[in-house]
């Protein structure tokens, strides 16, 4: 009896099955990666400044990437306007802080109203299109990314705005390395959430219920799940993600504009994809491979003990971000305005070379 | 005893495709019943029309409820669980979250289930963290039934449940679907090719053909049927 293969592209997963046996060197490489940084970080000043900024970014990108993760594992469909919506509520935020809100009173509302905004798209819009046709459903998240750009410069205009910065103008000196307070401020509030967000995925009833109908809308019904509920659910946390990179994002860029999330969201499909797809716990690694041994080897472990969890698109974002920072300061040929095109060069490196990502799980199935 | 699930006149299709044409039967509660019939007959049409993953027209009753209006997900929360043919399993997800799966409608603890569980199927608890997908064609299949068992449903609706399996293991599982009728009076309705054991479980019978009731009664009138011996007992 041949295989009962459930994936829509089985030869992809079966080709990514072929190199699934590097999962152990790949954990080497970031442990090894993150070694080297650290020697690198001991041996010059520049480089440890420029490891930690790229950490804080690489950790915005792993978060968006892990949106975009969320809603391909949970609708097959790549939703291209995942960074427009966070710039969106990033705007929604910097509304509400004019409206006399403190940054952390706007910082929740905001999570609220994204968490409201991406599941009222994926019922009205993306569902009906897509009961038709992912590729049509793919063509309208196409259509959103253009459209909420119009509304976003319709209703607050193109001109750039200013925000508070959450976390102050502190800088913190360490030896000989000055570190403003913004960069692991950063890094914190995004990691915290990426790490709700898989608590919610691997510990409650409702994660569990969403991760079923994932994977088998169908059985997951006859078990009672209400699939069309959790994928709207989908929805509403990956958008509550992107708000987080987006509120995350503009302190380090020192204003709002339109087109605040256009770049990153690059970086996150660069992430996204370097962490593989289909594994969330891919794309953070992704952003993260930069980072300090501690971090790396407890992403390595999570790794090597199955990687079912959020964290491959953040660690995916990580190196993303590091390596974006360090090779525009080393390498004389990529200057700054190459940058999106490097991860852009990433991101189709890793298609090719291999399709699942570092951290694209192998399928194992008996028949 | 009372009709716990009542299918009037039901049709379905597939698309322009017809697979019941009106098909009528009754399930008393406590009871097995048992389907049989050739292949394309509309067996598993009629699972499907029951738990509501099939378009279906007519008259579905269950517990005094219609059924026909609801989708899969309200069926299951009502007490129906169906376990389809082949493996029903989430190969993606461990042993432990398939269970839990199982106990997804119920509220509050679903320890006393699982341990009824465990004590049918040990070599579960020892495998509990592993995927689904790694384990045999017939371990899903029993880890199906084992999800289906901590729903603790009213009706269970099975599908081909020998498919596949070891002649050993299917005597294990109808034993194991036949005690938990017997002690705490659970309703199934089993589709299956194998009319020895089918009859020899359930009390009753509905045989289908061409998407229609062609005969009913209980298991021993059916096993003294005529056709009944030649095309399904062979005999």
């Amino acid at each position: 009896m041949a295989a009962l293969e459930s994936s829509p592209r089985p030869s992809l997963r079966r080709r990514g099955a072929a190199l699934g046996g590097v999962v152990p060197p790949v954990s080497l490489l970031l442990v090894a990666g993150a070694a080297g940084l650290l020697v690198g970080c001991l041996r010059s000043e520049v480089f440890a400044q420029l490891t930690v900024q790229g950490l804080a970014l690489g950790a915005v990108y792993g978060s968006l990437a892990l949106a975009l993760v969320l809603v391909y594992r949970a609708t097959r469909v790549v939703n291209f306007a995942q960074g427009e919506l966070a710039m969106a509520t990033t705007y929604v935020a910097w509304q509400l802080i004019q409206w006399g809100l403190s940054y952390w009173e706007a910082f929740f509302a905001t999570l609220a109203i994204a968490f409201v905004l991406g599941t009222v798209l994926e019922v009205a819009l993306v569902r009906p299109v897509q009961q038709r046709s992912v590729i049509g459903a793919v063509i309208v998240t196409v259509g959103l990314f253009i459209l909420i750009d119009g509304v976003v410069n319709w209703v607050w205009g193109g001109e750039f705005k200013y925000m508070p910065s959450p976390f102050g103008t502190k800088i913190y000196h360490v030896g000989g390395v000055s570190i403003a307070r913004l960069y692991p401020g950063m890094l914190a509030v995004v990691l915290v959430s990426v790490v709700l967000v898989w608590a919610l995925f691997r510990f409650t009833k409702l994660g569990l219920g969403m991760r079923a109908a994932a994977f088998r809308p169908a059985e997951s019904a006859l078990v009672g799940v209400r699939v069309d509920w959790m994928l709207a659910i989908g929805w509403g946390l990956a958008a509550v993600l992107g708000a987080v990179a987006g509120l995350m994002a503009e302190p380090s860029q020192f204003f709002l504009e339109p087109t605040l999330m256009q770049p990153i969201l690059v970086y996150a499909f660069a992430a996204a994809v370097l962490g593989g797809l289909d594994s969330p716990a891919g794309a953070v690694v992704g952003g993260l491979t930069l980072m300090q041994p501690i971090l790396v080897s407890a992403f390595a472990a999570a790794v090597l003990g199955g990687l079912d969890s959020p964290a491959g698109a953040v660690v995916g974002g990580l190196v993303i971000g590091v390596s974006l920072n360090l090779v525009v300061q080393y390498v004389p040929a990529i200057s700054s305005e190459l940058q999106a095109p490097f991860a852009f060069a990433v991101l189709v490196g890793v298609l090719l070379l291999k399709p699942t990502g570092l951290f694209g799980r192998r399928q194992v199935r008996r028949v | 005893m009372s009709t716990l699930l009542e299918l009037e006149d039901v049709e379905a299709r597939y698309g322009p495709v017809h697979a019941l044409h009106g098909v009528s039967l009754a399930v008393e509660e406590g009871a097995i019943v048992a389907v049989l019939g050739p292949n394309g007959a509309g067996k598993t049409t009629t699972l499907r029309a029951i738990s509501g993953t099939v378009r279906r027209s007519g008259r579905i009753r269950f517990a005094g409820r219609p059924l026909h209006r609801l989708g899969p997900d309200a069926v299951a929360r009502l007490g129906v669980a169906h376990v389809p043919e082949g493996r029903g399993t989430f190969s993606e997800l461990t042993v432990w979250e398939n269970l839990r799966l199982g106990g997804y409608t119920r509220r509050g603890s679903i320890q006393p289930e699982l341990e009824r569980v465990f004590s049918y199927f040990p070599w579960l608890s020892e495998r509990r963290r592993q995927d689904a997908g790694t384990l045999s064609g017939g371990e899903q299949q029993m880890l199906a039934l084992a999800r289906a068992f901590v729903h603790r449903p009213r009706l269970l609706l099975l599908d081909e449940p020998s498919l596949g399996l070891a002649p050993v293991l299917v005597a294990e599982l109808f034993r194991i679907v036949r005690e938990l009728n017997e002690d705490e009076g659970l309703t199934v309705l089993v589709v299956e090719q194998n009319a020895h054991l089918a009859l020899q479980a359930a009390g009753a019978g509905y045989v289908l053909e061409a998407g229609r009731v062609a005969l009913s009664g209980t298991s021993t009138e059916l096993r003294a049927d005529d056709s009944v011996r030649r095309s399904y007992l062979g005999y």
